[in-house]
């Protein structure tokens, strides 16, 4: 097949991919906490007063 | 040092302003795949093209932006126990196959000076192609069809094998053989020329591929709708690491558009999930492929402009992308607060 190649080891693009890794697990766990402290105050201020919606 | 490091990895080279647009594009983004399960991805490439990137940055930094989302998702359905490895290991095999070939073709029509145009007509053909299928499904449907990211709760062997794949299992019986997770058995080949076709559209459009992908295993290979979608994200996890790290090595992805990008979708997904528990999708379905549509025609309209030299076409044609998708986002947003408040208040009056 013409073009294919064996992706060779290159340190700067693990980096580079690694980085987009970190981030992704960070954003995820991150968010995930922050949904937990904010979700109902959040849920409070856009449906307004006590809701069970969820 | 710092620096230096960042400039290396293309972090700083994106005016705050872009990355403002881009946290933006991100969460509008991240509100459609959270809610629609697929789809968002396929916007960002054409998105990057009418910026003027390069259309190997515009594929590589789309292709990992796909890997970040599918990391994010793929941890959420692993706790659910939705996806199978063995068939996971078959088809990591054949798309990074696919993906090579894609990739090189993308690499061959850049030296041709053909790839943003072949590309940007490649994807006119498939949005328009999805758009009118999801909206005809939308017309047509009876509330029962899709595909649901948010699989339900039924067991894996209550899932109705499709005809077709029936006929497939029954007719291709190429060993090796393999048995998969709901009793499903298929032949090796089938499973490996599915990935091989939907690798290739990945390592040439830069995206996920799941909205081929998926409805390939259910209707080709035969498998449960919830292992179809665990598998896939799995998978993409993969592919999509294994594409941006061939397009990283050839300076095809840039962190300072995939970073912000993936920083509002992550809370985007959140938001767009969340609100598949209040609203019903197949309402705002027909408006996803009213979105598809409008984005074939603005990639076109982007493409006319680039060749005509004319601006304002350019401008017209990203408006029209980002404008599709926003409005749709701010659909289910708006819907889904507005179910709310009425289910509080019917709360309130029953409590009355």
């Amino acid at each position: 097949m013409p073009g294919l190649e064996i992706p060779t080891w290159d340190p700067e693009t693990a980096l580079l991919i690694g980085t987009i890794l970190l981030e992704a697990i960070v954003l995820y766990v991150g968010y995930g906490g922050l949904e937990r402290l904010f979700g109902p105050y959040l849920m409070n201020l856009l449906v307004g007063g006590e809701s069970n919606a969820q | 040092m710092l620096n230096s490091l960042l400039d290396g990895l293309g972090a700083l080279g994106t005016s705050p302003e872009m990355i403002a647009l881009f946290v933006g594009f991100g969460l509008v983004v991240g509100v459609l795949f959270g809610f629609f399960g697929m789809g968002g991805s396929f916007l960002v490439t054409p998105a990057l093209l009418m910026l003027d990137y390069p259309a190997p940055v515009a594929v590589g930094s789309g292709m990992a932006f796909v890997f970040g989302t599918a990391v994010i998702a793929t941890l959420k359905h692993h706790d659910l126990g939705q996806v199978d490895y063995k068939l996971g290991a078959i088809m990591i095999t054949g798309t990074t196959i696919g993906i090579e070939a894609g990739r090189a073709s993308v690499y061959y029509l850049e030296s041709l000076g053909l790839a943003g145009g072949i590309i940007s007509v490649a994807y006119v053909v498939l949005l328009g192609g999805v758009g009118a299928m999801v909206t005809r499904d939308a017309l047509n449907s009876d509330g029962g069809d899709g595909i649901d990211h948010e699989a339900s709760d039924r067991d894996l062997d209550e899932y109705e094998i499709p005809e077709i794949a029936k006929t497939i299992q029954q007719t291709v019986r190429i060993p090796p053989m393999v048995t998969l997770r709901g009793d499903v058995r298929v032949s090796a080949w089938v499973i490996t020329a599915v990935a091989f076709a939907t690798g290739l559209l990945s390592g040439f459009l830069g995206v996920g591929g799941g909205f081929i992908r998926m409805p390939a295993m259910i209707y080709a290979i035969g498998v449960p709708v919830p292992v179809a979608v665990g598998t896939d994200l799995f998978e993409i996890v993969f592919s999509g690491g294994l594409g941006s790290y061939l397009y990283g090595q050839g300076g095809g992805v840039n962190l300072g558009i995939v970073a912000p990008l993936l920083f509002g979708s992550a809370l985007g997904a959140r938001i767009g999930s969340a609100a598949t528990a209040v609203v019903d999708a197949d309402g705002i379905k027909i408006y996803f492929g009213g979105m598809l549509l409008i984005g074939s025609i603005a990639v076109g309209i982007g493409e006319i402009g680039s060749y005509t030299g004319n601006p304002t076409l350019e401008l017209l044609g990203l408006v029209l992308v980002i404008g599709a998708a926003v409005v749709v986002a701010f659909a289910i947003l708006y819907t889904t607060v507005s179910s709310l408040r009425q289910t509080r208040r019917q709360g309130a009056t029953a409590a009355d």
